[in-house]
């Protein structure tokens, strides 16, 4: 097949607006892991969540889908910190099979639920910001400012890990929580807290997802998977890194297609995430230890 | 009497084993057959993963890419190059078994969450690839023809058959597994659970015995993927290699008691007859799933030991009958 | 310490209860029974005699990724059943009258445990007929049971047609298959407009689809056509930007694929958004589901096969005219009686495929004159039938047996009506109810 020019572009534009949102979603994964070396399996539910929250505010209150998001925000929040407290407080020192089983756990209660109340059945947040179109790109308004508030997110994580006390906590339990707590450091409160900034950007993710593709229950799962491969990319527990995680992801996900079925990218995709694993398990822009 | 007392352990468990397989053959019923069917694999399935799970300590998630891979290989051989079951599972187990040799090799290196990650990207990495195969069908799968049933005497007689392999297969992974924890060989495992660094210091070969390990617990999933899917008539990529199926032989494993031998038959007797009654019930039906999501978590916060471990822990006199 | 044993103990309390529950029940008699049956189960126990309680047995997917077609079929299931023990159920020529029960279980949308199912349905709960699960991988598997134990199976919302070529003998299929679900949609674009050379395939990359596409592909290349883009997406995409960057890229006139509801829906909508510029696009299973329109403009001029229509005007009239036997009530009657049943739920196929499990089984068991599967079985290997789902006939040679060759497609398309978005059938043309929009605004 001849490549053209155009189509390389326009991919690599496409993936490049949604590897931002990716990458907000490795974040919520990466932060947690980073802070606790808890792998958070109800990691893809949570997304969904983001996603029906924000459907439901859009619809009932005919909220405006940005504002409706802030929401999201804060429940989840609020969910991330009652998780941590249910499910993961008690084994946060035990071998690693219990928090990821702890986590599973969380992960059957949300879906085992969110079917019964929501069934299977795809959702679609009816918005649109139009498109803009410049030669063979075309840009979806909703792509565009996702890619944005992404931005926008990194930054306020950024700034809050770095120029607030609880951020200042937060860094210091992931380094060394027992010297951490030697200082006076809260640990249960900050590990909750962080726990819930997590599933704060896991539900900040699904709900800026929710505004251009559609989603059930259990839609969660691919972008689960997605934020383990970005995280590895990046570095597990490395949230700038796992944006630009997220956008080599995005570029890989636009880009391969032009070339070779596209069928073919999760294979490429899982087997680049093995690799990293093997080669450089501190992710391609060298974490902190 | 001190024979017997040596062998407790493998004698209960042989027992309890024994109590169910022939429980269908008794009746003579083929839907008892059934459903011990469906528990016998987990048995089969959460025993094997328990070879590496439990006596090293590394949790592979992604442990359902051998029943896949070897289900596969062996669906291959009997519906495209008309070979018999028994070649096919065969051919199941080794390459499942040459795959473990090869990731074990690699992947082996890594530790803790690192390694359970990698485990979910091969198995995702080997679906995409079997999704994309076209000799074994590519997203359409392959079927078998019904006719291929004659040759074991009719597909009721094929039914009953798959059933007496899967026992008996069932029978080798526990004698297996016994073995493998009352050896050196075993204790060089359970070594590498506690302390990985302090078993190679004192002297155990980690690299070459974790693989070992690893290429032990991979092989009889290989072979029950062939059995299974023979039985079912048809193969497809998602239902070969679900991930969800992996998490729970791991919960199998946890609810019994990982690192003994007795631990995941009765938690995978336990977890699909959970399963089978919370699917059946008016209550839970709509949701089992979110039940059976509590339950573990009660479990895994409460009592991490599983059923047999706590036992161990609670009444020293059962420490030698319960292995 | 105190806590933690109390805790120990307060888990171990839960779960040896459930543990006792599981292995006195042994899982084995809660068979969850259609409750509109259980009346005519007691009525048949009263009036005794020449009575007859006939057990449908299937499983449907209540969770899991089918839920929802699956619902509507077991939903159309289900009204046959309650419909036609309301009437008094089947009399058979010695005075037997004969009612049904349903007895079901929840498959997940998963293979695991179908057999299993199965093979309870068949022995357990002596279910005397069986009907499909939903979608051709959970139907496979339980053919097999179902051919073991010699029952009749009537399969619906199960098109593929690898699973009727696999010399089986007592599994009969209500579905157009696989091979002919799209090549009316091909037969269609070229009474339009002979211009249109190029044709791009993007579809689902599952059982269904591909089988589908392959048979349509080719149809397509021995009419003419010049394939420039034949590709398959995994069943969980949701954003098919790199589809519609290389439709760009090739210019076709056409765009043909599709999967299921969600993915055909999205791709549907992406195309909408990036302004691509086809005259003729054709989508498997989604556009002929009331939801489509939801998609607004985007759902406009969308052509879709579908096994059954609200429109589609089956009549004893034109049974006649085609020298077939009539049976069963017109196509209004069922939307109808279905919209009462479910809250005004409109039907779709899903739910009119399982109506029509019911009422081919129904008209079996009427021509045979009895209840015994072999003749059941030998009547319906004679069938040769006008419903209002359309005409039923089956494939009676040894390497097809069951396959449906009766029934075929009808194609529908989004237009603009009176009041928003309406379907109209499109093709074929005896049955069309508007001329095609055509090329696509």
């Amino acid at each position: 097949m001849q490549i053209s020019f155009d189509l390389i572009i326009a991919s690599l534009i496409d993936g490049l607006l949604l590897g931002f949102v990716y990458g907000i979603a490795a974040m919520g994964l990466t932060l947690i892991w980073g802070v606790m070396n808890v792998i958070n399996l109800a990691h893809g539910p949570i997304i969904a969540l983001g996603m029906f929250s924000l459907y439901f505010i859009f619809d009932l209150f005919g909220l405006n889908p940005y504002v409706a998001l802030l929401l999201v925000a804060i429940l989840g929040l609020l969910l991330g910190v009652l998780i941590y407290f249910v499910a993961v407080h008690r084994v946060i020192d035990a071998p690693h099979l219990s928090t990821l089983l702890a986590t599973f756990s969380i992960n059957m209660i949300i879906i085992g639920l969110g079917t019964a109340a929501f069934s299977a059945s795809p959702r679609n947040v009816d918005f649109s910001l139009g498109s803009l179109s410049l030669g063979p790109v075309t840009l979806l308004g909703t792509r565009l400012v996702a890619a944005v508030l992404a931005v926008a997110v990194t930054g306020g994580l950024y700034l809050f890990l770095y120029r607030t006390r609880p951020g200042r906590y937060i860094r210091a339990v992931a380094n060394n929580r027992d010297a951490a707590e030697l200082m006076g450091v809260p640990s249960a409160q900050i590990l909750a807290l962080s726990f819930g900034l997590g599933t704060m950007l896991a539900a900040i993710a699904g709900g800026l997802i929710a505004t251009f593709f559609p989603f059930t229950i259990l839609a969660g799962g691919v972008y689960e998977l997605k934020s383990f491969v970005i995280g590895v990319l990046g570095g597990l527990g490395n949230p700038v890194g796992a944006l630009l995680g997220g956008l080599i992801l995005g570029m890989l996900e636009g880009i391969i297609p032009a070339f070779m079925p596209t069928t073919w990218v999760p294979v490429l995709e899982f087997l680049l995430f093995v690799l990293i694993l093997l080669v450089r398990p501190q992710g391609l822009f060298g974490a902190r230890k | 009497m001190s024979t017997v007392r040596k062998y407790l352990g493998l004698i209960v468990t042989i027992g309890v084993l024994l109590m169910l397989v022939a429980w269908p053959a008794i009746t003579g019923k083929d839907i008892t057959r059934e459903t011990t069917f469906t528990i016998l694999l987990s048995v089969a399935l959460a025993s094997s993963l328990n070879i590496l799970l439990g006596y090293t300590g590394y949790v592979s998630f992604g442990h359902v890419v051998f029943f896949g891979l070897g289900g596969y290989v062996g669906f291959y051989l009997m519906s495209a190059q008309g070979m018999s079951l028994w070649i096919s599972m065969l051919a199941g187990g080794v390459s499942a078994g040459v795959l473990a040799f090869l990731l074990g090799k690699a992947i082996l290196r890594l530790r803790g969450g690192y390694f359970a990650l990698a485990t979910i990207g091969i198995n995702e990495a080997m679906r995409a690839f079997i999704n994309n195969f076209e000799p074994f069908g590519g997203p359409t799968g392959m079927t078998l023809n019904f006719s291929v049933y004659r040759d074991y005497g009719g597909a009721g007689q094929a039914l009953w058959l798959s059933y007496y392999v899967l026992a008996a297969l069932t029978f080798i992974v526990l004698i297996v597994s016994y073995l493998v924890r009352t050896s050196k060989f075993g204790l060089g495992l359970l070594a590498i659970r506690e302390d990985e660094d302090a078993a190679e210091v004192m002297g155990v070969n980690a690299p070459n015995v974790k693989t070992w390990a690893y290429v032990l617990s991979a092989i009889i999933p290989g072979m029950l993927g062939v059995l299974f899917f023979f039985k079912n008539g048809s193969i497809e990529p998602a239902p070969a290699f679900r991930l969800h199926f992996s998490i729970e032989m791991i919960v199998m494993v946890m609810l019994g008691g990982q690192g003994t031998v007795l631990g995941p038959i009765l938690g995978a007797y336990g977890y699909q007859s959970l399963r089978g009654f919370l699917l059946t019930s008016p209550i839970f039906k709509d949701i089992q799933l979110a039940v059976a999501g509590v339950l573990l978590l009660v479990i895994v916060l409460f009592v991490p030991a599983g059923v047999v471990g706590w036992l161990r822990q609670r009444v020293p006199v059962l420490r030698r009958a319960l292995q | 310490m105190k806590r933690t044993t109390l805790f120990l103990i307060f888990g171990y309390l839960l779960f040896a209860l459930i543990f006792v529950a599981c292995s006195s029940s042994g899982g084995d008699e809660e068979a969850a029974t259609d409750t509109g049956s259980s009346d005519t189960a007691a009525e048949s126990a009263d009036s005794g005699g020449g009575n007859q309680t006939i057990v449908i047995g299937f499983t449907a997917s209540q969770t899991g990724s089918q839920n929802v077609s699956s619902t509507r079929q077991v939903n159309g299931l289900n009204l046959w059943m309650s419909e036609l023990n309301a009437a008094g159920g089947i009399a058979l020529s010695d005075g037997t009258k004969v009612t049904f029960e349903a007895v079901t279980y929840d498959d997940e949308s998963n293979t695991d445990r179908v057999q299993e199912l199965y093979t309870r349905l068949a022995t357990e709960d002596n279910a005397d007929f069986l009907i499909s699960p939903y979608s051709s991988g959970l139907t496979a598997a339980s053919a097999v049971i179902a051919e073991q134990y010699g029952k009749v199976m009537i399969t619906t919302g199960a098109a593929s047609d690898e699973t009727y070529k696999q010399g089986l003998t007592t599994i009969y299929q209500a579905y157009t298959p696989a091979s002919r679900y799209l090549t009316g949609a091909i037969d269609l674009m070229a009474t339009l407009d002979a211009d249109i050379t190029k044709v791009a395939f993007v579809y689902e990359n599952d059982k269904f689809s591909t089988d589908v596409v392959d048979a349509a592909l080719a149809y397509a290349e021995e009419k003419g056509y010049e394939v420039v883009l034949h590709e398959g997406y995994n069943s969980d995409t949701t954003d098919f930007g790199p589809f519609i960057n290389k439709i760009q890229d090739a210019g076709p006139d056409a765009i043909l694929g599709g999967g299921h509801f969600q993915d055909g829906s999205t791709f549907a909508r992406q195309l909408s958004e990036k302004n691509i510029d086809v005259d003729f696009f054709a989508l498997l299973v989604a556009p002929p589901e009331p939801d489509f329109a939801d998609l607004g403009d985007a759902a406009l001029g969308v052509i879709g096969p579908s096994q059954w229509e609200p429109l589609a005007a089956f009549t004893p009239d034109s049974a006649a005219a085609a020298g077939l036997e009539w049976f069963g009530p017109l196509g209004e009657e069922f939307v109808s009686a279905y919209e009462a049943a479910y809250d005004g739920e409109e039907p779709s196929y899903h739910s009119a495929g399982g109506y029509a499990a019911g009422l081919i089984l129904q008209q079996a068991i009427i021509a045979a004159d009895s209840t015994d599967p072999e003749a059941v079985g030998a009547a319906l290997d004679a069938m040769d039938l006008l419903t209002f789902f359309g005409h039923i006939k089956f494939d009676t040679t040894a390497e097809a047996h069951g396959l449906q060759i009766g029934h075929s497609m009808v194609y529908i398309q989004w237009q603009e009506g009176a009041d928003g978005l309406a379907k109209q059938v499109v093709w074929p043309a005896e049955g069309a109810t508007a001329e095609t929009l055509f090329p696509l605004p």
